[in-house]
């Protein structure tokens, strides 16, 4: 059986009288491509912010590859190796983009390395002619490219992303989506989506949250067709 | 920061050069003394604030206590080399201390504010307690309000019969305030600089890459209050005494606004602010026909409303402007009380 990178077991968050995780286990093989869907407030942000020590969850364990994280700082579990890419757009919008995906590779590697590593990476994400613009100045889909790319650089084993493709033109969403594969060469993948195309296009295993606990875990084609989750999630899109 | 290092070391010598040259025969060496010092605690707040996004209330404890920790020390010692070392190290111990508990403790922006401010405020209100003679360091009185007067100003390092005073003093001091802005450069172009700078621009990310955003902060906090205790320690061997009015919140509100009036984010633009305010104060202070931290308050109000990213930027952007380079996108938006 290949190793799990993350587990959580009866991971709670409480906020007030709202429970946005509840009681989740949650179990992620290395290398593995998981897609995370569910309505809105189904609590997928908040596993997420658990996960990565944003947020100290009420209750519940975090484990990576074996090792207990529950309770460490953000910039502690990101040192092991762990990337996010949060929902909201989280950069640097006064430096430039060569500047963010440098600072993100510094954290890893030497001067040297880094700066080549970050040439890679710009070039890869065909960023080239506005590596020296200041990201603030950026288009939308520009910006989470970027943040992308200052996850993907810090060469991670496990990567987390909240909603990677929102906003994002076709084009965009398709060099999004070879790079993604290619991280899942290197590191285990959990997707937030709401855009069931996108899903379709790159899951096999879905997670389905609902009000803070998991729903359905299965082959994204069963999940599709599943009467419960039609009705919770889909339904309400369609 | 993307010019070639080499050309900014020798623009930075160039121009410093220059100015120690031309300005003595404009301004009188003792004010010019008084005015590269105030340069340097400008830079020092500059640093932190600008580049690292930590806006300080009380940098003027750190003035205060390198020129207490200098005389104290100068008059037990005789001798200025070791006060010298002293006033820079137990500033910033002291402020490494502080910073850790407040970076640690993952304080707010407003509270981080409060609490430089009380700490001023309590080492103001502490050494105007101690005018009895109980209250001694070795052979030194800390004398209250009264300060402390008489001590070993600075010498050639190992002859203290061989004063360094008046022109000479500023010469010191000048030289002191080049080496401190190089070390600042050297510093802003490492990557502890830059990784600063994006701590400035957001905490989060900088955490989510895996920096430790509170060790970094509180070295660079210490870094800040090295350079105000060494511009403390200057402004002892300046004035020849030490008082509690060093650390008055009206000195830190005075670093404050020689920041935003130079302009943040530079390296340059606090200690212009610094000298060219203190300059105008001095000014003032020869007449009395106005009151003159109203003109302070004035020119304040007049550089928010119409020159809020400061003297410096704004000359920078004219530069670039008028030599063809304006369509070059600017090096940082400086979001100034957004970041603590
Ligand atoms: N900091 C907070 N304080 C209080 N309530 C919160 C907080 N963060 C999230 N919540 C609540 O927790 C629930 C889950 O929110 P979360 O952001 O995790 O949902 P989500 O699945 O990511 O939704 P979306 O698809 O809209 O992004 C929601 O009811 C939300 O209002
Ligand atoms: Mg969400």
């Amino acid at each position: 059986m290949a190793e799990t990178v993350l587990e959580t077991a009866g991971l709670t968050m409480r906020f007030g009288g709202v429970t946005a995780s509840d009681n989740v286990d949650f179990k992620l093989r290395t290398r593995e491509l998981r897609c995370l869907i569910g309505p809105n407030g189904a609590g997928k942000s908040t596993f997420f912010k658990c996960v990565t020590g944003l947020l100290t969850p009420s209750d519940g364990h975090v484990f990576m590859r074996g090792q207990e994280v529950t309770g460490w700082h953000p910039h502690q579990v990101a040192a092991l190796g762990v990337g996010i890419k949060t929902q909201t757009p989280n950069v640097l919008d006064a430096l430039s983009v060569h500047e963010n995906i440098w600072l993100a590779a510094r954290r890893f590697f030497d001067p040297a390395e880094a700066g080549a590593r970050t040439d890679e990476m710009i070039d890869r994400l065909a960023l080239g002619p506005i590596a020296r613009a200041e990201l603030g100045q950026l288009a939308h889909g520009e910006r989470q490219r970027v943040e992308l790319g200052l996850v993907a650089v810090a060469d991670p084993w496990l990567v987390l992303l909240d909603e990677p493709a929102a906003g994002m033109s076709a084009e965009d969403v398709e060099r999004m989506t070879a790079i993604i594969h290619d991280m899942t060469r290197n590191a285990a993948v959990v997707i937030v989506e709401h855009d069931m195309q996108f899903i379709r296009s790159i899951a096999e295993t879905v997670t389905v949250f609902h009000q803070g606990a998991v729903l359905m875990e299965d082959h994204v084609d069963r999940v599709m067709s599943d009467e419960t989750v039609r009705r919770v999630y889909l339904g309400k899109k369609a | 920061m993307r010019r070639p290092a080499a050309r900014d070391v020798a623009g930075i010598l160039v121009a410093s050069a220059l100015l120690i040259a031309v300005m003595p025969m404009l301004i009188g060496t003792y004010t010019l003394t008084v005015l590269v010092i105030y340069g340097m605690l400008g830079l020092s707040l500059g640093l932190i604030w600008g580049f690292g996004g930590i806006l300080c209330f009380g940098q003027a404890a750190f003035f205060g206590l390198g020129a207490y920790v200098y005389a104290i020390s100068a008059v037990n010692i005789g001798e200025s080399t070791l006060p010298m070392i002293l006033a820079v190290l137990v500033t910033a111990g002291f402020a490494a201390l502080l910073g850790a508990m407040m970076f640690y403790g993952r304080l707010g922006d407003v509270y981080l504010g409060v609490i430089t401010l009380v700490v001023t405020l309590i080492l103001f209100k502490f050494i105007n307690t101690t005018a009895g003679p109980q209250y001694v360091i070795g052979k030194a009185r800390l004398g209250g309000f009264n300060g402390i007067p008489g001590f070993q100003t600075l010498n050639v390092p190992g002859d203290p019969e061989a004063y360094i005073w008046g022109d000479q003093l500023f010469y010191v001091c000048a030289v002191a305030l080049v080496i401190v802005v190089l070390l600042v450069t050297w510093l802003l172009r490492s990557s502890f600089g830059r990784i600063a700078v994006g701590i400035r621009e957001n905490e989060t990310r900088m955490a989510l890459m895996g920096y430790d955003v509170a060790a970094r902060k509180t070295v660079l906090f210490a870094v800040g209050a090295a350079i105000a205790g060494l511009a403390g320690a200057l402004f002892a061997n300046w004035a020849e005494i030490v008082t509690p009015n060093l650390f008055s919140l009206g000195q830190s509100a005075e670093i404050i606004i020689w920041c935003i009036v130079g302009g943040l984010g530079t390296r340059l633009g606090p200690i212009v602010g610094a000298a060219g305010l203190a300059y105008l104060k001095f000014m003032l202070g020869q007449q009395s026909m106005i009151d003159n931290t109203l003109i302070m308050g004035l020119v304040l109000v007049l550089f928010v409303l119409f020159l809020p990213r400061g003297l410096v930027p704004a000359v920078a952007s004219l530069w670039r402007a008028s030599v063809g380079r304006g369509t070059r996108r600017r090096p940082s938006r400086h979001r100034r009380l957004r970041h603590g």
